[in-house]
């Protein structure tokens, strides 16, 4: 699957940092950072899903936005097709975000509750200056039908209706230009069980349809399999692992990986077996453990763990961990 | 032993749009020592459910109209507010789903353990202290001592769902009600605090039901199962039955369409067409029937009664179901 993707990325992201200042006293003087991206790189072909997984505070949704630049990262490279967008100004941007989309977690958020659902569908074709007025029309029809909402929804506005037809309100507006990315942040963690899978298929179809690429965020490592070709586990502002979402679920080879998988709740009670329980919590990003930030919690640890960042090990092209027990060096 | 069973409970609400029977014909029961799960996805009644059996729906607008909930042979539905409050936090404890918002922001985490203690066990303050100590070190947080002066603001996710836990269990009850005890927390953390329920229910020998809408943890935690749908019980039976041998449509639909770690990743799955309805907009007969890929005309028609299934029940659970057409299909 990932091997089929090819060539040069769409998006390629280089050791970004995203510190935000902790500020405190009279002054209002930055006293300490929360590094909640520090140091990550990944990278997404056209057409392919790239699943993001951690838990709360690893900043996996801190990184979505920085792609988007809903934030402005503290350093690092963003390259799209070959340009750095990190540092351009919103007005430079602005070719950039229609190519660069988002799917929020909560469409009743994410929705301008005093909008129609066809003036929210139209707004980003307004703002990016594409078409008249009838040819936006027809747009928001055709985005509608391709979204699975009946073609009256558009006069109603988003209190009219349910969490999962919001959620097609929020992707609609996400492929109103036709973009070559989506960063989608949690698109199904709010939805009942039963709508996830209605939704999941639906991102599937249109991944198919308009060749689209997915960053998708989420905390549910068994959706996150079923929709990427590659998967990377954030811990902590890192990347700790990185690699198809078949070899990740066969061989996972972080221990944090393992802990998570293992972790997982399996719907079949002829599987239940005692497994090993990851303790404590998720440390501060203010303050990471020295070393591989994991140290603490991990069920492997050695000495040499809390003294040095691990590099990136290549297990395969497709398989890269940072964990001192793949590391070469001694 | 049956230590609660309800039986045939209806509940209403009023609302703008009128009044909406929230729960329909509900009845399981709960033995000693059992853990029961309910499933179901918003709106099926799930928590109303747990409101109904501790007393605590929302008044005035939430009413028992039908059916009894009977602990340890003393209704429920008709016991008056000074029995309640015997009951509650005593006999039966009660763990929410976000902790933040079952805890109280200006109080100490010592303060609001002791509540209970002091109002059912003991008015020794000495006593009192000992104990929530001895509880909080039981859920598993570190230094109790230093920990009850705290707030809990100062606690991270995991350790305030342990101390609300810790305070539906301060007095020992005999049955402990979780709603959505793991919802608001990372997997990890969730494993943690199901491994910890289920230490604490082999320590004390009291009954659990989990309320969840997360079958994985169903399929982990439970021995029997209810499966509920706009108000009313689809399908009831040990943990085995529901997901080897589901018989209702709805229980199937559920099962089927969550991604499982071992499917083909990208493939279509299968979904249950359209969306859960409002309780005010449901359809007759069979409240699944408008969604149902098998339904009939009479389905709209005919309320299907809970019909054991025959030669099934591989435990001391029943397996029944709620449908017209389980036989055929």
């Amino acid at each position: 699957m990932a091997g089929t993707v090819t060539a040069a990325p769409l998006l390629q992201v280089d050791g970004l940092q995203m510190h935000f200042p902790v500020r405190e006293g009279v002054l209002m003087r930055a006293a300490a950072y929360n590094k909640a991206v520090d140091d990550v790189s990944l990278s997404i072909s056209a057409g392919e899903t790239l699943g993001l997984v951690g838990e709360s505070g690893c900043g996996k949704s801190t990184l979505g936005r920085c792609i988007v630049r809903l934030y402005n990262p503290t350093s690092g490279q963003i390259l799209f097709n070959g340009t750095d967008i990190t540092k351009l100004s919103q007005k430079a941007l602005l070719p950039y975000r229609q190519h660069i989309q988002m799917i929020f977690q909560d469409p009743m958020e994410s929705l301008n509750a005093r909008h129609s659902v066809g003036n929210i569908l139209e707004e980003p074709l307004v703002i990016h200056g594409q078409g008249n007025a009838a040819q936006r029309s027809a747009r928001i029809s055709e985005l509608l039908d391709l979204v699975g909402l009946p073609a009256r929804s558009r006069t109603r506005y988003p209190f009219e209706f349910s969490g999962g037809q919001r959620q097609r309100i929020g992707i609609a507006r996400a492929i109103a230009l036709r973009p070559r990315l989506i960063v989608c942040d949690e698109p199904v963690s709010a939805l009942d069980v039963s709508i996830q899978s209605q939704i999941l298929n639906l991102l599937i179809d249109l991944q198919k349809e308009m060749n689209l690429a997915y960053l998708f965020i989420a905390h549910d490592l068994s959706v996150v399999k079923h929709i990427s070709d590659r998967i990377s586990v954030m811990y902590l502002g890192r990347v700790v692992e990185t690699a198809d979402g078949e070899t990740m679920y066969r061989e996972p080879a972080h221990p944090y990986t393992r802990s998570l998988i293992s972790a997982i709740p399996v719907p079949d009670p002829n599987r239940r077996e005692v497994r090993p329980i990851l303790g404590g919590d998720v440390p501060s990003p203010i303050n990471p453990p020295s070393g591989c930030s994991f140290h603490p919690r991990c069920p492997e640890q050695q000495p040499r763990c809390s003294e040095q960042i691990p590099s990136e090990t290549i297990i395969t092209s497709d398989h890269q961990v940072r964990c001192v027990l793949h590391g070469a060096s001694p | 032993m049956t230590l609660l069973d309800v039986n045939n409970l209806s509940c209403e609400f009023d609302t703008d749009e009128g009044r909406v029977r929230a729960l329909d014909q509900v009845s399981f029961s709960v033995s000693a020592g059992e853990t029961l799960g309910i499933v179901g996805e918003s709106g099926c009644g799930k928590s109303v459910t747990a409101l109904s059996i501790m007393r605590l729906l929302p008044q005035p607008m939430g009413q028992i109209v039908d059916g009894a909930v009977t602990l340890n042979g003393q209704d429920l539905t008709s016991a008056d507010l000074q029995t309640m409050e015997k009951i509650r936090g005593n006999q039966i404890g009660m763990v929410f789903q976000e902790p933040m918002t079952a805890l109280n922001p200006v109080q100490t985490i010592g303060k609001q353990l002791m509540e209970g203690i002091l109002l059912h066990e003991t008015k020794d303050i000495h006593t009192a202290t000992t104990m929530t100590m001895e509880i909080l070190e039981k859920v598993g947080i570190p230094s109790p001592d230093i920990r009850m002066g705290e707030f809990p603001h100062q606690l991270s996710g995991g350790m305030r769902q342990r101390v609300v836990i810790a305070i539906a269990l301060a007095c020992k009850p005999a049955l402990l009600i979780a709603d959505e005890p793991t919802t608001a927390l990372d997997v990890t953390v969730q494993a943690q605090i199901l491994a910890l329920i289920s230490e604490l229910q082999n320590d004390l020998g009291m009954a659990v039901i989990l309320i969840t809408h997360d079958l994985g943890v169903i399929a982990e935690a439970c021995d029997s199962v209810v499966v509920m749908y706009a108000g009313r019980v689809m399908e009831t039976g040990s943990v085995f039955d529901i997901f080897d041998r589901p018989r209702h449509p709805y229980s199937k639909g559920l099962l089927a369409s969550i991604p499982r770690l071992d499917t083909v990743p990208k493939t279509e799955l299968p979904v249950i067409p359209g969306i859960v309805p409002g309780l005010q907009d449901l359809p007759g007969g069979c409240r699944f029937s408008d969604r149902c890929t098998h339904a009939q005309p009479t389905c709209s028609t005919q309320t299907p009664p809970l019909t054991a299934v025959p030669n099934e029940s591989s435990t001391a659970q029943t397996h029944a179901v709620a449908c017209l057409r389980w036989q055929e299909l």
